[in-house]
């Protein structure tokens, strides 16, 4: 099936005091119609500036300064913001974390709405109004009429967060982004919001890129995962593969840490020590001051990405290892399970 | 919104209790007898005495001051000493001069401000920002008199492009709207300063909220962006800037009115001191008070306009 979206060697920097610092450096992903691809990793690896370069979003000191990004037949890299706000809300569309200020506090929900099928759909404020009332039934709202003249503030955090798919799904994009949609809610909240976007997404046929660092969201709406690390992609996968067998130390160590429910006292952040930021110069692997398997190559020479399987590839030098026969990874889970534990 | 006009009003009439009471006292316990102004240099002390008693000045303060809320109560804010005209009459020949110089003063200061606030946030660092902002700096250290009296040397002395002063031709008139251009200007530099400063800070921090960062991840034009969905959430910080600005406008008129001989309440309450005419003086004072609480009334109104938060029942 063809890609709805294909990025390749993508690299978004930061104008900074400190000079140029790369925020993401050289990723490329894939996303198929009708697909949830989740992107996993700690606050800060760069998956919030990732979704912002595809929607053209970036803040005023960022820009993409290599690769490409294509949605369908169009490379959105190089394009003007003109020519790509008339994608955004149209055929790519992005809801974020905080729903309660996510909308114009001084604006109608009405007026909020009909604002995309206005700009892109040419629609008159009847025609918005009369597909407002049914994208608002079509999120769950149970008095859609009513909600169209309440402002915000009246609303509650899952419902503004309904009205925020409906605004983003209004004129049926091709392409969802979602930058952590559910952390800010409470977990009944969560789960009827994870259950709206999977069911609109089979509706729609649309491809979701969903942000996360909830390994247990991840189990839930994912069809394939990317797990990034400090500005790169370290491993990508299917979810049964991500789960059954992850391939990097890293992904481990995120399984290791996903909270048991049973124990509410446990530590989150058992992976020890802390990312790099951003002006941090690192020789070989980014990973390998905090790896458990750190090997001298680590330290030298940045891994390639290895090809475990024909969807699964993990940019690790255990994996060569691997391939020569000795096998490391199999057990390791269990003992950086271990490691980290400790 | 009706109980907060009610409550407003209500305060409104507390306010002037309290303010006619502190002026009252203060002018007669303050040096200086309207009898020796009134009187003259020849006067004899028993002309003094009879001037007095003519005025009611010889009974005592609290019986004045109760005597004079009574008159209120009718309608009757007293006579000036100097010309015997009825306070009422006084103010209410004068009152549309300093309306209309506060008012296009305030227009002035709102339009200049806003927009100047909005292009220097919008083009932060830029030559219009860098400008903009030495201009806010500029009009609020420039003093009043200072900048009147300049305007004056440079457009009506040497260029003859407008009058001099006065403000007495019809505002729909060119002469009228001439007049009102150099005291508009005078008074309306310093707020509009304000209003710039105030403008471009709430510009720009509204522009990094995530409201913002929704609307165009909407799809929404740049331009729509910024005067729709920015603006307007902007405008709640300057809304109260102006507000609290207007007590300083009116201030301010006191002043512009000297510089440009305009016949206004300002200089009516001026001239009104020096004569210690304590009928004029009280009368001006409580006008001027009752305009700044109405105007916060109108602000506190305009703020539930733009903000469905703010609701006052
Ligand atoms: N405007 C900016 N200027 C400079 N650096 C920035 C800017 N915005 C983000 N960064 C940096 O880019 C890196 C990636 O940030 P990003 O917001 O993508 O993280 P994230 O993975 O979304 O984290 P989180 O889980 O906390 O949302 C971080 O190190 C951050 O400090
Ligand atoms: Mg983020």
């Amino acid at each position: 099936m063809e890609q709805l979206l294909q990025v390749d060697n993508l690299v978004t920097q930061f104008r900074t005091a400190k000079g140029k610092l790369k925020a993401v450096r050289g990723i490329s992903f894939s996303v198929k119609a009708e697909e949830t691809l989740c992107i996993v990793g700690e606050s800060g690896c760069g998956k919030s500036i990732t979704s912002l370069s595809i929607m053209g979003l970036l803040p005023s000191n960022g820009e993409i300064s290599q690769g490409s990004i294509r949605l369908g037949n169009e490379e959105l890299v190089g394009k003007s913001d003109e020519r790509l706000r008339e994608f955004r809300g149209n055929k790519m569309s992005m809801i974020f974390q905080e729903p309660m200020t996510a909308l114009n506090p001084v604006f109608t929900i009405g007026f909020q709405l009909r604002e995309p099928l206005r700009i892109h759909k040419n629609m008159t404020k009847k025609e918005a109004t009369a597909k407002s009332i049914d994208i608002l039934t079509k999120v769950g709202i149970s008095s859609p009429e009513k909600m169209l003249n309440q402002y915000p503030h009246e609303l509650s955090g899952g419902m503004r967060q309904r009205v925020m798919i409906g605004m983003a799904l209004a004129c049926e994009p091709s392409l969802l982004i979602a930058d952590e949609p559910t952390t800010a809610l409470d977990v009944t909240i969560q789960a009827q919001i994870l259950d709206l976007i999977d069911t609109l997404k089979s509706e729609m046929g649309m491809g979701v890129v969903f942000v996360t660092h909830d390994m247990g969201v991840v189990a839930e709406v994912a069809d394939r995962v990317m797990v990034m690390y400090a500005g790169e992609v370290v491993e990508v996968g299917t979810v049964d593969e991500l789960f059954s067998n992850p391939g990097h130390p890293y992904t481990k160590g995120l399984l290791a840490a996903v909270p048991n429910v049973d124990d509410v006292d446990q530590d989150l952040s058992i992976i020890p020590g802390s990312m790099p930021s951003l002006d941090d110069q690192i020789t070989g692997c980014r990973f390998h001051s905090r790896c458990p398997y750190a090997m001298d190559v680590c330290k030298e020479k940045t891994p390639p990405s290895f090809k475990v399987s024909g969807t699964q590839e993990v940019k690790c030098w255990l994996q060569e290892v691997d391939n020569n026969g000795k096998s490391t990874t199999s057990s390791g889970s269990g003992e950086i399970k271990e490691i980290l534990s400790n | 919104m009706i109980g907060l006009i009610v409550r407003r009003f209500i305060q409104l009439l507390l306010l002037l209790l309290g303010i006619s009471f502190l002026v009252f006292m203060s002018m007669h316990l303050a040096p200086g007898d309207p009898a020796t102004v009134i009187g003259g240099p020849t006067a004899t002390a028993s002309d003094l005495e009879a001037i007095r008693k003519d005025l009611g000045l010889d009974r005592p303060v609290l019986v004045q001051y109760v005597d004079y809320l009574g008159g209120i109560l009718h309608g009757d804010f007293g006579y000036s000493f100097q010309t015997n005209q009825s306070v009422s009459d006084a103010i209410i020949t004068r009152f549309p001069n300093t309306l209309k110089l506060a008012t296009a003063s305030m227009v002035v200061a709102v339009i200049i401000g806003i927009i100047a606030g909005i292009l220097s946030a919008m083009k932060q660092n830029s030559w219009i920002d860098i400008s903009s902002t030495t201009f806010a700096l500029a009009g609020v250290s420039i003093p009043n008199f200072w900048l009147g009296t300049m305007l004056i040397l440079i457009f009506a002395v040497n260029l003859q492009w407008l009058p001099v002063g006065g403000l007495s031709s019809p505002i729909y008139t060119i002469e009228g709207m001439k007049q009102l251009i150099l005291p508009a200007i005078t008074l309306g530099t310093a707020s509009a300063a304000l209003i710039a400063r105030m403008c471009r800070s709430a510009m720009l921090e509204v522009i990094k909220s995530d409201y913002i960062r929704t609307a165009r991840a909407k799809g929404v034009k740049q331009k729509s962006v910024i005067w729709i969905h920015a603006l307007r959430n902007a405008m709640i910080p300057v809304v109260t800037v102006i507000g609290i600005n207007f007590g300083g406008l009116l201030g301010g008129t006191i002043i512009t009115e000297q510089v440009f001989a305009i016949n206004g309440v300002g200089r009516l309450m001026i001239d009104a001191i020096a004569a210690r005419d304590f009928p004029v003086v009280q009368g001006t004072v409580l006008l001027v008070a009752a305009i700044f609480v109405i105007v916060n009334l109108i602000v506190d109104i305009i703020y539930a306009f733009i903000d469905p938060r703010i609701s006052y029942d």
